[in-house]
């Protein structure tokens, strides 16, 4: 392995990394604008122009504040559990192709950390392990809302990785490969022989069931009851202060910002965008534009999670099951067999 | 319909206690309830009250009438103008006295401003309770403008100490009507834009619907009063049943439910709202065609005289010094009172032997009754019903415990 791979590597994961940490912070400020937006009030403004330093006066206190570990906790698996969920929220995005190629001279860098040909098995292993985070910060701090709110999301996120696998089946189908490079480029454009190239337009129930069940992998409304704040006190982040409260916040934000990262790539096209091929423009300057329209793509999905957030009420538990295993379950099959027969009758055509 | 589908082997008898209180977020104030849980199911709950028990009865025999206004205030905090005012004519049908009736209709618009302050924050929090936020902003931004109608009214806004015994303290000015006027103006659509929020939409619907039904007899079994009884189909409102305030001459319909569940107590209340702006826009027709500047009834020995009377006229000098050492003449004998509160029938059941104090006074707290029912209503719930169920009752903790 020649050097100059390693530092362009170490850049681009440090660059990546950067910029996951800084869109989770700001999207905490975004949310806190967005929530004030819609009930009508004006949302945080005192730090700084617009609030823009809000997040930044919110790590603050986090790192200051006085660190209370419960004494009947198990203070190891305490600590480890926001450490952990931390940890798994931020290695998603490894295998995102983030834009085009760009030619420097005669070096080609690829926009992407690790272009691996099973990223979206990688994409899913990542998260099935995000809720062990969750799992031991429940158990570990000998409460029982702490632990009702990790065994709800135990059950949740189970069930509604399994819908969410099953309707990437119907999409592998179509795009034939696993690696999420490869699926981003074949949605080159907007339009491509005759009808969109966007996988969206393609699978749109795929879409729907991946979407709801993102909502349910992030925990978020009307999937949030493993802190559902009326019933579980705080769920399963009761009884953490500080900063190891703001990793388990600080990961929900990471994980939103990947899936949205995620769902963009694999149904919106990434960082493609309409009539690229034909605005005669550089390569390089396409691959910038590119890496800028998938930017905006996460923001508008990571708004869409907040919309949502904000505007409807949350499941019951039994509710959030019924919908994971008689609904979505279901119709994640049926969409494989509409695929398939799709696939085979178009083959035949 | 809506039955919770998760069973869980209740033979095996592994089941924990949870203590849902006295600081847990959803009980909106302090009491507790101690449940055995089977996983999320509930068992059986014992609730435990009286965190915040003021001895407010006790109280009241050691002061005279008009000093225990600002104790009733107390007691449903959300709608204090109501317990002010069923104060109030408590004392006067003890002590006989007929109220004008321009007197009557400020009466009404204050009652049922405050009626729709109690509602509102129930309603808002029943959506806080199933997750969503915004709506319950939409309307605590309307509370701000009720409250601002109190201050100008009185000049308090939470605990209010609204008017006196026999009229209010003072008439309500211009801007007071005109704040009145914007209000019912303004919050129709506010009202609708929340409904648009809940009542059809497909989450909320199955979080309430079915949830914590209760038949009418179980109900009326358990004193059930207030829009909870009428959720269950009874058609019981104080306004309509025993017109107090000149409610007789109002147009307004008793709205009820059928399965009395939560998502019919909503309803009910958000109709309620509907109805307290029709009472309001009557009451200000009315007031209209009511001679000016009357806000109290002639009775100099019970209504404190202006303060340049006491200066300048013995009569008014000696009435002053009467009433606030509370000697005023009163018939020994016993009085109930009731008015609709925001969560049901609110009575005042005073006896009086003579003296410048009450011999005994009874609060009927609808909070208080209605209460009961809720540990033995909560076993074989998940807890996120109970949880609503809670704040579809509309406990409130200082009327609780009073």
């Amino acid at each position: 392995m020649e050097l100059t791979f390693v530092i362009e590597k170490v850049v681009l994961v440090s660059v990546i990394f950067l910029i996951t940490l800084g869109i989770a912070a700001y999207s905490t400020l975004a949310e806190r604008k967005i929530a004030g937006y819609i009930q009508g009030r004006v949302g945080p403004h005192r730090a700084g122009p617009f609030g823009v330093f809000q997040p930044l006066a919110d790590g603050g206190k986090m790192f200051f504040k006085e660190e209370i570990i419960p004494s009947q906790s198990n203070p190891f698996l305490f600590i480890a559990a926001p450490c952990l969920a931390l940890l798994t929220a931020s290695i998603g995005s490894a295998v995102i192709p983030w834009g085009q190629d760009v030619t420097i001279g005669d070096r080609v860098i690829q926009l992407q950390v690790a272009n691996i040909n099973v990223g979206i098995l990688y994409i899913f292993g990542v998260v099935s392990l995000g809720v062990y985070g969750i799992m031991i910060a429940g158990w570990s701090s000998n409460n029982k809302y702490s632990l009702m709110g990790s065994v709800r999301a135990a059950s949740q996120n189970i069930s509604y990785e399994i819908a969410m696998g099953l309707s990437l089946i119907a999409l592998l189908m179509v795009t034939q490969t696993l690696s999420l490079r490869e699926i981003a480029e074949q949605q080159n454009g907007f339009w491509q022989n005759g009808w969109f190239s966007w996988n969206f337009f393609c699978q749109p129930i795929g879409f729907l069931i991946f979407l709801v069940c993102s909502f349910a992998e992030c925990n978020r409304t009307p999937f949030d009851l493993p802190e559902s704040e009326n019933e579980l006190v705080a769920g399963y982040h009761t009884e953490y202060s500080g900063f190891k409260l703001g990793a388990f916040l600080f990961s929900e934000y990471i994980n939103m910002f990947v899936s949205s990262a995620v769902m963009s790539t694999l149904y919106f096209g990434g960082y493609n965008f309409p009539f690229m091929n034909d605005l005669g423009l550089s390569a390089n300057i396409i691959a910038v534009l590119g890496v800028l329209f998938l930017f905006a793509k996460i923001f508008f999905f990571i708004f869409f999670f907040m919309w949502i957030r904000w505007t409807v009420p949350r499941f019951r538990y039994d509710q959030l099951m019924n919908l994971g295993w008689k609904v979505l379950i279901p119709l994640s099959i049926a969409n494989i067999v509409v695929t398939g027969i799709w696939i085979t009758v178009k083959d035949l055509l | 319909m809506n039955e919770p589908t998760i069973t869980h082997a209740l033979d095996r008898k592994e089941t924990t206690t949870l203590n849902l209180g006295p600081t847990h977020p959803s009980t909106h104030g302090v009491f507790q309830n101690v449940l055995e849980m089977d996983g999320e199911r509930i068992i059986s709950g014992v609730s435990t009250i009286g965190y915040i028990h003021r001895a407010f009865e006790k109280i009241a025999e050691h002061r005279p009438y008009y000093q225990i206004t600002p104790l009733t205030d107390r007691m449903n905090y959300c709608s204090s103008p109501i317990n002010n005012m069923g104060w109030h004519m408590t004392v006067e049908k003890l002590l006989g006295i007929q109220t004008p009736k321009r007197v009557d209709y400020m009466r009404v618009i204050v009652m049922e401003l405050a009626r729709i302050s109690d509602h509102l924050v129930c309603n808002g929090i029943l959506g806080v309770d199933t997750g969503a936020y915004s709506g319950f902003l939409y309307l605590m931004e309307q509370r701000e403008h009720i409250y601002e109608i109190y201050e100008e009214i009185c000049g308090a806004r939470l605990t209010t100490n609204i008017g006196r015994i026999g009229g209010f303290e003072r008439d309500f000015n211009d801007i007071a009507f005109a704040k009145i006027k914007k209000f019912i103006k303004n919050y129709v659509p506010v009202l609708k834009e929340f409904e648009v929020l809940f009542t059809r939409s497909r989450i909320f619907m199955d979080r309430t619907v079915g949830v914590a039904a209760v038949d009418a007899q179980t109900a009326l079994d358990y004193s059930w009063t207030g829009p909870i009884l009428r959720a269950c189909g009874v058609d019981y409102d104080v306004r309509a049943n025993e017109p107090y305030s000149s409610y007789e001459d109002f147009d307004f319909d008793v709205p009820v439910g059928e399965t009395g569940d939560v998502y019919d107590r909503y309803m009910v209340r958000n109709e309620e709202m509907y109805q307290s702006i029709r009472i309001i826009e009557q009451a200000l027709e009315k007031i209209e065609k009511e001679p000016k500047g009357i806000f109290h009834a002639d009775v100099p020995d019970i209504y404190l005289p202006p303060k340049e009377e006491v200066y300048n006229n013995m009569e008014a000098l000696i009435y002053h010094f009467k009433i606030v050492m509370g000697e005023i003449d009163s018939p020994k004998t016993e009085v109930y009172h009731c008015v609709e509160g925001g969560n049901g029938e609110l009575g005042f059941y005073l006896v009086n032997d003579g003296g410048r104090t009450p011999y005994r006074l009874h609060f009927r707290r609808p909070s208080f009754i209605n209460y009961q029912m809720y540990a033995p209503m909560s076993s074989g719930m998940l807890l996120s019903d109970a949880i609503i169920n809670l704040s579809s009752l509309n406990v409130i903790a200082g009327e609780l415990d009073a």
